[in-house]
C-alpha cells in the first residue's frame, strides 16, 4: 500500500498531502507493486531509541521501488545490496506499519529471521494457549498450530467431567497439554494463569457461544447472560489472568510473548438480527479487543482479531452456505500470526460484510434484516 | 522561463565573528547561549544593543520560543526579524537574507546568531521529533538517527566511486590536527589514521570518528553595509557571492551530490574568482564523506575524484589546502544549529586575520558552505558563500 | 415436648453424644451441574467473584459476589419445580412450611448394586426387602438412596455418555408407592438429580420429580456422607434459601445421628 496520485499515477512515499510530481491533492492509498532493489544498507549499532538499543545491531536499508519511490526499510538478513527485494508493510511492536524488505524469492528458514520475527508473531517454537478445546475450531487450531511448529499447545477444557467429541484425539497429540479452563469463571482463569501464565507466548481465544435469536423472540435474559458470561466476561477473565504476564514478557528473549488472537463473528461489525443477541455480544468483545490492544501495546504484544461469517458447526446448521470451515479459521490463525496482522477476514461472508460496511453501512443494515 | 541576473552584494560586509566556547552538556537553556552570543557581538563591535535593528536566529532547542520572543527576552527593538530552521544551511541562508535586508536598507545592523543547548536527552528528542517524514519513515527503522541515514548515503557513495575508509579518514585526521591548535575544541587528543580506522562501528560504514559530538554552544556575526562598518571603525569582510538550493536532484535514487553542483558556476562567477583563488575553505562536515562530496560539488575536483583530491592535498592549517581550520564540527563539536555557523564564523576570522592559533597566513579569500535537513533519505538544503578580507 | 428436652438435645449435640453429619458438597464452580440438551435453557454454573480481599477494593475485608442456578451443588427441589406441583399451595421454597425442613430419614443402602450397574434402579421389592429388615418406612420421613456415588471422581460422578447421563435412581413404581403408600416427606440421592440419569425414558419421565412434587413433597440431591448415617433414626435438617417463588436452592444439609 502506497499513496498513488489519481491525477498522474505517480506513487509517493513517505505519505504526504500533495503529489510531488504534479501537486494534485488526490493521493489515495493503493496496492503498489512489491518489488524493488536494495540500494544501500547499514547496521545501526548504537540506536538512540531504547527499544532498538536493546535489539542492536539492527539492519536497515534504502530500497528503490520499481514503481518509483525510495523507502527506508527493515531488512531481512538474506537481502543483499543491488539485489531485488520484495517489500511488505508490517506492524511493528508499537503497532505502526513499517516497510520490510525480504529477498525476492524464498530462502532457507526465511521466517526464522531475527528482525522478521520481531515484526511478526510466528507461532513456530512458541507456546500457545488455545482457550477452548471443546469446540471444533479449538481442536482445528491445535492441529494447525502444531503443524506450524508450536512447541507446546496448552488447550483449555471447561467442565472436564463432561466428555466431548474429539477428546481422545486431542489428548493423544504430542506436545498438547489439556488443561482445565472455564474462561467464564474468574477463579478458573486465575488458577490456570498461576500455573502456566508465565509461559504463554500466544493466547488464542477460541471461546464460542452461539445461540440464535435476537430480542423479541427470546424470553428473559438468561441466554443473553450466558452469551455475555462466556464471550465478554470470559474475555475479561482471560485478559486479567494472562494479559499482565504476557505484557511483561514482550521482550523475553527470542521466543517472547507476542500475540493475542480473538475469533470474532463478523456480525460484531453489523448486527445480524437472526443472531442478534449473539452479534451484540461479539460487538462487545470487539470493542474490548481495542482496549486490550492499547493496554498490551507497551509490551509489544499484538492483538489479532479474526472475523468470520457463519461457521460450519452445529449452531449454524440452519444457515445456508457459504459457511466457514473450522479448519480454514485454524489456518487463518497461523497465517495471521506469521504475517503479524491485526485483522483478518476469513471466508466470503466476512469479506463481503467488510466491503459492504465500508461502502454503505445503512444499506448493509437493511440487507441483514432478512 | 528566463533566468535573470542576480543583484551583486555591493558594499555588504560581515563583521564581529563570535564563538561562545562549547561544552559537552549544559544545564543552561538555548536562550542563555544565544544571549551570551548577542552580548559578545555588542562587546566585540563596540556598539549598543539598541544599535541592532535586525535579528536572524537559528536554534533547535528553544522550545516554543521563536525570534519574536527573543526580542523581548533580550530587550531588542528590531525592524527586521527572521527565524531560520534550516539546520546546517542556516548560516548561509541567514547571511543571504540579512545581506539583502541591509542592502535594501530595511535594516542597518543585522545580528545573525545560532545557539543550542545540550541537555542529557536533547539529542534523542531532536532526532525523534526532527520532521514529519523522519517521524513516519525513518525513526521507526532502528532509530539510528542521522548516523543511519548518512551511513546509507556514505555506503552508496563509497561503493559507487571506490572510496575507502582511509580516504574519508584523511579528512577527519587533518581536522583533528587543526583542532589541537584551537583551545576551544572539545576534542583535545591527537587522532591518527590507524585510530580512525580502528574506531568502533556506529552504523556501518559510519564509525565513531565519522560522527560529530552533540554539545552546547553559540556562534554569531553582524551583517551591515560597508559605510556602517567604516563609521564604527569595524574590520569587516566583504560578501562576494552566495548560493542556496533545496531539494536538488530529487530524481537521483540516492544522494551522491548536493545542491552546490547545481549552482557552483554561479557561485564563482558572481564572486569573480576561481576555486584555486581561495585561501581557506570551510565545508559543512557533519560527516567527512559529506565534505568529500563538497570538494567535488564546489568545484575543487570532478565528481568521483574526491578521494584522489584528499590524497593529493594537505588539509591542515599549514597545508596547501587549509580546510576546516578550527577543527570543524568533527573535532570542535556540533552545537545544534550553531554547527551551521561554525565554518562561516571561523572563515570570517581567517580573512579578518583574527583566527589566532588557527590562523592561515595571508588568508584573504574564504569560502564557507552549509548543508542540512536530512528530512527523509538525503540532505535537502545546501548553500555556500565566498567572502574577502579587507586586505584583498 | 418440654424445653428441657430441647436443651438436652442441644447439649448432646455440643458434647458429641449426638453426631452432626454434613451431607453437603462444597459449592464451587467446578462441581458438575445437570446438563440438558443444549437447545434448552441451562442452569447457570456457580460463579464466585471477589469483591475485595484486604486490598484496594476493600482494605480490611474479604467478600464475594456469588451467582448460581437454583439447582446447583447440593440442592433442594420444591414442588413448584415440576409441572405436577405447579398449582399446589405453598409449593415454593419461600412458602413451604418451615417444619418440613426437619424430618427423620430412612437410608436404603444400594451401594453394592450401584457399583455393579450405573443404571441401577430402585424398585418396590428392594424397598420391601429393606422394610423386612428395618421395619416399615414411617410417614413424613425422608428416604435417602445410598449409592456411594458421591465418592467418585467428577467425570465418573456425572458419567455422561453420548446418550446422556448414566446414574442410578428410582423407577416410576417405587416413587408412586413411596409417595402414596408410605407418605414420605421427600426423596434424596447422591447423584445429580433425584431421578436416574436415563429417567427421561421412563414412563412417566422423571418419576421422582413427577410423583414427589405432584404430591407436594421434596427432593434432595448431590448429597454425600450417606454412609455415615444409620438405616433409620437420623434426623435431617434441610432448610433451603428463602428465594422468592424459588423452585429450589443450594443448601447446607446436616443429619443428627444418635448414639445407638
Amino acid at each position: 500500500m502506497l499513496q498513488r496520485c489519481e491525477a498522474c499515477g505517480a506513487f509517493a512515499y513517505p505519505a504526504r498531502e500533495a503529489c510531488p510530481s504534479c501537486l494534485s491533492p488526490a493521493l489515495a492509498f493503493a496496492d503498489a507493486p512489491r518489488l524493488g532493489t536494495l540500494l544501500a544498507e547499514t547496521t545501526a549499532r548504537v540506536p538512540s531509541d531504547v527499544y532498538f538499543r536493546e535489539r542492536a545491531p539492527w539492519r536497515i536499508g534504502l530500497v528503490k521501488m520499481d514503481c518509483g519511490p525510495t523507502i527506508v526499510a527493515h531488512l531481512h538478513a538474506d537481502c543483499a545490496e543491488g539485489a531485488p527485494v520484495r517489500m511488505s508493510l508490517q506492524l511493528d511492536k508499537s503497532g505502526q506499519a513499517v516497510a520490510f524488505a525480504r529477498p525476492e524469492g524464498e530462502t532457507p528458514n526465511m521466517a526464522d529471521d531475527r528482525q522478521w520475527r520481531e515484526m511478526t508473531a510466528d507461532p513456530k517454537f512458541r507456546r500457545v494457549l488455545v482457550t477452548n478445546g471443546r469446540s471444533v475450531i479449538g481442536q482445528e487450531a491445535v492441529v494447525a498450530l502444531k503443524a506450524a511448529g508450536v512447541k507446546t499447545v496448552f488447550v483449555g477444557v471447561a467442565e472436564p467431567w463432561r466428555p466431548f467429541a474429539g477428546e481422545d484425539q486431542l489428548r493423544r497429540q504430542e506436545g498438547v497439554e489439556v488443561v482445565t479452563l472455564d474462561a467464564a469463571d474468574e477463579k478458573s482463569a486465575a488458577d490456570l494463569a498461576a500455573d502456566i501464565g508465565g509461559k504463554v507466548d500466544i493466547l488464542v481465544n477460541t471461546t464460542e457461544y452461539v445461540r440464535t435469536g435476537g430480542l423479541l423472540d427470546r424470553k428473559g435474559t438468561s441466554i443473553a447472560r450466558d452469551e455475555i458470561d462466556q464471550a465478554y466476561l470470559g474475555f475479561i477473565n482471560l485478559a486479567q489472568a494472562f494479559g499482565p504476564a504476557m505484557r511483561m514478557r514482550g521482550a523475553d528473549g527470542i521466543n517472547n510473548s507476542v500475540a493475542w488472537v480473538n475469533i470474532l463473528s463478523v456480525y460484531a461489525l453489523a448486527n445480524w438480527p437472526a443472531f442478534g443477541a449473539y452479534s451484540a455480544s461479539q460487538a462487545a468483545c470487539l470493542s474490548l479487543s481495542h482496549c486490550l490492544r492499547a493496554e498490551l501495546r507497551p509490551g509489544g504484544i499484538k492483538v489479532m482479531n479474526l472475523f468470520t461469517g457463519p461457521v460450519d458447526t452445529e449452531w449454524f446448521q440452519t444457515v445456508p452456505p457459504p459457511k466457514v470451515a473450522p479448519r480454514a479459521i485454524a489456518q487463518a490463525i497461523v497465517s495471521g500470526l506469521r504475517g503479524g496482522l491485526e485483522e483478518m477476514y476469513v471466508g466470503d461472508v466476512a469479506e463481503e460484510i467488510r466491503q459492504r460496511l465500508a461502502a454503505n453501512p445503512k444499506a448493509l443494515e437493511r440487507e441483514l434484516d432478512k | 522561463m528566463m533566468k535573470s541576473q542576480r543583484t551583486p552584494y555591493e558594499g555588504i560586509v560581515i563583521a564581529a565573528p563570535v564563538t561562545i566556547p562549547y561544552v559537552r552538556y549544559s544545564i543552561e537553556s538555548a536562550q542563555w547561549w544565544i544571549g551570551r552570543a548577542l552580548g559578545a557581538l555588542v562587546a566585540q563591535a563596540g556598539i549598543k544593543a539598541s544599535d541592532i535593528d535586525g535579528l536572524c536566529v537559528s536554534s533547535f532547542t528553544m522550545g516554543t520560543d521563536s525570534g519574536i520572543g527573543l526580542t523581548q527576552h533580550f530587550g531588542l527593538c528590531v525592524r527586521w526579524l527572521d527565524t531560520i530552521p534550516l539546520g546546517g544551511a542556516s548560516a548561509i541562508a541567514g547571511l543571504r537574507k540579512a545581506a539583502r535586508a541591509v542592502q535594501a536598507r530595511d535594516a542597518d545592523i543585522v545580528a545573525c546568531v545560532a545557539g543550542d543547548t545540550n541537555h542529557v536527552d536533547s539529542f534523542r528528542l531532536t532526532l525523534e521529533n526532527f520532521s514529519r517524514f523522519n517521524q513516519d519513515a525513518v525513526y521507526p527503522y532502528g532509530a539510528g538517527g542521522a548516523n543511519a541515514s548518512f551511513a546509507l548515503i556514505a555506503r552508496n557513495y563509497m561503493r559507487t566511486f571506490g572510496v575507502t575508509r582511509e580516504d574519508v579518514g584523511r579528512i577527519a585526521v587533518a581536522q583533528r590536527a587543526n583542532a589541537l591548535r584551537n583551545p576551544h575544541a572539545l576534542m583535545k587528543a591527537p587522532l591518527t589514521l590507524e585510530q580512525y580506522l580502528a574506531a568502533r562501528p556506529i552504523s556501518d560504514p559510519i564509525h565513531l570518528f565519522d560522527c560529530v559530538m552533540p554539545c552546547a554552544g553559540a556562534e554569531a556575526f553582524l551583517v551591515m553595509r560597508e559605510e556602517t562598518a567604516a563609521s564604527l571603525g569595524l574590520p569587516a569582510a566583504r560578501l562576494l557571492s552566495t548560493i542556496e538550493r533545496h531539494n536538488a536532484f530529487a530524481d537521483d535514487p540516492m544522494q551522491v551530490r548536493g545542491g552546490w553542483a547545481m549552482d557552483v558556476g554561479e557561485l564563482y562567477a558572481m564572486a569573480g574568482v576561481k576555486p584555486d583563488d581561495l585561501d581557506v575553505v570551510q565545508t559543512y562536515d557533519d560527516y567527512p564523506v559529506i565534505t568529500m562530496m563538497q570538494f567535488e560539488d564546489l568545484g575543487f575536483c570532478k565528481k568521483g575524484e574526491g578521494a584522489e583530491f584528499v590524497r593529493a592535498h594537505d588539509l591542515t592549517i599549514d597545508g596547501d589546502f587549509p580546510h576546516n581550520t578550527s577543527g570543524g564540527q568533527l573535532s570542535v563539536g556540533q552545537a545544534g544549529a550553531a554547527g551551521a555557523y561554525l565554518g562561516l564564523v571561523e572563515g570570517l576570522r581567517q580573512v579578518l586575520g583574527t583566527a589566532g592559533p588557527t590562523q592561515v597566513s595571508n588568508a584573504r579569500l574564504g569560502l564557507a558552505s552549509g548543508f542540512g535537513m536530512i528530512n527523509y533519505d538525503r540532505g535537502l538544503a545546501s548553500g555556500a558563500a565566498i567572502f574577502a578580507g579587507p586586505s584583498r | 415436648m418440654q424445653s428441657k428436652n430441647l436443651l438436652e438435645l442441644a447439649g448432646a449435640i455440643s458434647s458429641g453424644a449426638v453426631r452432626v453429619v454434613d451431607l453437603t458438597f462444597t459449592l464451587s464452580p467446578d462441581f458438575p451441574v445437570i446438563v440438558l440438551p443444549p437447545e434448552f435453557g441451562q442452569a447457570a454454573p456457580v460463579r464466585i467473584q471477589e469483591i475485595s480481599r484486604y486490598d484496594g477494593r476493600g482494605p480490611a475485608w474479604y467478600w464475594n459476589n456469588v451467582t448460581f442456578g437454583e439447582h446447583t451443588g447440593t440442592h433442594f427441589d420444591a414442588p413448584i419445580h415440576w409441572f405436577t406441583g405447579k398449582n399446589l399451595p405453598n409449593n415454593a421454597v419461600d412458602t413451604m412450611p418451615a417444619k418440613d425442613m426437619i424430618a427423620p430419614s430412612c437410608v436404603i443402602d444400594c451401594s453394592a448394586e450401584a457399583a455393579q450397574d450405573p443404571d441401577f434402579v430402585l424398585t418396590v421389592p428392594i424397598v420391601e426387602t429393606w422394610e423386612a429388615k428395618h421395619g416399615r418406612i414411617p410417614a413424613r420421613h425422608w428416604v435417602l438412596l445410598r449409592t456411594d456415588w458421591s465418592k467418585k471422581g467428577w467425570r465418573d460422578y456425572s458419567n455422561l455418555r453420548d446418550d446422556g447421563a448414566h446414574t442410578p435412581g428410582p423407577n416410576p413404581a417405587v416413587m408412586k408407592w413411596l409417595v402414596e403408600e408410605r407418605g414420605i416427606i421427600g426423596f434424596g440421592t447422591e447423584t445429580i438429580g433425584t431421578d436416574a440419569g436415563q429417567a427421561g425414558h421412563f414412563e412417566p419421565p422423571y418419576p421422582a420429580h413427577h410423583f414427589l412434587h405432584g404430591a407436594g413433597r421434596y427432593g434432595l440431591q448431590c448429597l454425600c456422607n450417606l454412609d455415615q448415617l444409620p438405616a433409620t433414626g437420623a434426623v435431617i435438617v434441610a432448610s433451603p434459601l428463602k428465594i422468592q417463588n424459588g423452585s429450589g436452592s443450594p443448601l447446607r444439609v446436616i443429619a443428627l445421628v444418635g448414639s445407638n
